[in-house]
């Protein structure tokens, strides 16, 4: 196929480069949830809706920033792809505290991901509220981080 | 990587010989089939012709058949054009739940006009509870329209019993209780005989049957009136206002003879190459078959694979150049999933989880095989990301 060609069958993706990439290469997914030990653990979202998405989080006992964060996701590639999103923005540059991570909104994700079609954007963002969930789970375990 | 083509049943591409046909008269046959002088007259003699070889695969008089602009128009001009008509003698309608949006869409706009629908049950395969249509059927019903096979999951309604079950209760209730059928779907593949399917009105496009996009008829019994839809210049007899596309007519006509001539052989072809797909997606481990196990067309394979999305399936599969599509919400404008998936009593996350293969003409073994390499790759992709383990 010519270039030109690939370019046309590229073209109309209602995806941006950014959410395929994520999609087709997800990061820091839970293959195996067996035997993982994990310091805060949330769910979004519903099978029957089509979304649904568990985060676990690994918190460093000392700077309280989130070492770790994996997930599981049955849902659409943007469910998919921003699943992803969400795990690397609480891990990069060392980790997210967890007041910065209980503040992640879906704009982050989505602006992030370069945006998402418009009918996809309130029921495929979902991990920042799992993210958050798993924070309260972890906090909830934890005398409140204290 | 060659792009391999299995969503026949969204559309299909036009037959090198039915393009032919048409090109003539995109160019230098424009002529407006409503003018007096020769090049309108050129034009007019084209539709007619066609008009005249569709009614011969339908068993039915050329002035029965009006053009329209697709499938969707003509069971929308069925629907409400029959609605309308006979409004004064009854205000009841009866639909499957299993209708295209069509006719489903147009069924529940004139039920928020006042009118009263019933929405027939179907079974787990997806066929119409035959004692509730009866229980149903009243006085007041102007209009009873069923799929012929549908466009999901492929399961083919027994029409000819359907029929035969309205106009028993015609004569004997003096009902108006016309007979509509959706055959976009069947046609190529089904008998479109409307006198033994013993329908009133049927729908058929041509966009499924290898011809242009943007053209159907409306088959419409003698006897039976209608109040049209689009009004304008009182062309196809009035019931159609708008200029006659004459190729695409012509298309359409030699489209669906091609298809109805070669249909027994063709769906053969595909029976065994679909059977040999279900049977082989089915040894993926939490897979089920929608649809009927055999009254489906010969083209339609819709399974459910759990754990796994249908969007991004689809999307996966894609990638491998593998053209395929679902009923998940997801990939709908209404992110609702199939109204289908759902009346034959499936989940919700089945219904979300569905896919569906439809083959066609170019369809071969290879490209069976090659799907059946690439699928259970993604689909254990998929499920080692997926939150729902099976």
């Amino acid at each position: 196929m010519s270039n030109e060609e690939n370019k046309k069958e590229e073209a109309g993706w209602a995806y941006s480069e950014v959410v395929k990439d994520h999609f087709f290469n997800p990061r820091n997914y839970l293959a195996d949830s067996d035997g993982y030990k994990a310091d805060g653990v949330g769910t979004e979202g519903s099978p029957v809706c089509g979304d649904l998405l568990t985060v676990w989080i690994k918190v460093d006992p000392e700077t309280k920033k989130i070492k770790e964060c994996k997930w599981q996701t049955f849902g659409c590639a943007s469910a998919i792809a921003s699943s992803s999103m969400m795990s690397e923005i609480v891990t990069e540059n060392g980790g997210m505290t967890l007041d910065q991570a209980i503040k992640v909104e879906s704009a982050d994700i989505m602006n992030r991901l370069g945006g998402l079609p418009m009918n996809k954007i309130h029921c495929s963002v979902l991990g920042h509220m799992a993210l958050h969930n798993a924070v309260k789970d972890y906090l909830k375990k934890n005398n409140g981080g204290k | 990587m060659k792009r391999t083509y299995l969503d026949y049943a969204a559309t299909t591409y036009i037959d090198p010989k039915v393009l032919k046909k048409m090109k003539p008269y995109l160019a230098d046959k424009f002529g407006n089939p409503s003018s007096l002088h020769a090049a309108g007259r050129e034009a007019r003699f084209a539709i007619e012709q066609a008009r005249i070889d569709v009614a011969k695969v339908l068993g039915c008089e050329g002035k029965e058949i009006i053009f329209t602009g697709s499938g969707t128009e003509s069971c929308n001009l069925a629907v409400f054009g029959i609605a309308n008509f006979y409004k004064d003698k009854g205000n009841h309608i009866i639909i499957s739940k299993i209708e295209h949006p069509a006719v489903l869409e147009a069924a529940k706009k004139l039920e928020n006009q006042g009118f009263e629908v019933s929405y027939l049950n179907v079974d787990a395969n997806g066929l119409v509870d035959i004692n509730e249509l009866k229980e149903a059927l009243k006085k007041d019903t102007i209009l009873v329209s069923i799929i012929y096979a549908n466009n999901e999951i492929g399961t083919i309604q027994p029409i000819a019993e359907i029929s035969e079950i309205v106009k028993n209760f015609r004569q004997k209730s003096g009902a108006v209780s016309l007979f509509h059928t959706d055959a976009c779907q069947a046609a190529g593949a089904l008998d479109l005989d409307v006198k033994k399917l013993g329908v009133d009105l049927m729908t058929l496009n041509g966009s499924k049957i290898y011809g242009p996009k943007g053209v159907g008829c409306l088959y419409i019994s003698k006897g039976v009136n209608l109040e049209p839809v689009i009004v304008g210049g009182g062309q196809e007899s009035g019931l159609r206002g708008g200029t006659e596309n004459a190729a695409l007519i012509v298309g359409f006509a030699e489209a669906l003879k091609m298809a109805d001539k070669i249909k027994i052989s063709e769906s053969k072809r595909l029976a065994g190459l679909r059977d040999y797909l279900i049977k082989n997606i089915l040894k993926i481990t939490r897979s089920r078959l929608n649809g009927h196990p055999e009254k489906r067309l010969s083209n339609n394979i819709n399974v459910s694979i759990k754990g796994v999305e249908g969007e991004a399936l689809a999307l996966m599969l894609d990638k491998y150049r593998i053209c395929a599509s679902t009923g998940s919400a997801c990939s709908s404008r209404k992110l609702a999933p199939s109204h289908v998936l759902l009346a034959i009593g499936i989940t919700p996350e089945l219904a979300h989880s569905s896919l569906r293969l439809t083959l066609g003409r170019k369809t071969t073994k290879k490209e069976i095989n090659y799907v059946l390499k690439v699928l259970p790759e993604v689909v254990e992709k998929l499920r080692e990301i997926s939150s729902i383990k099976i």
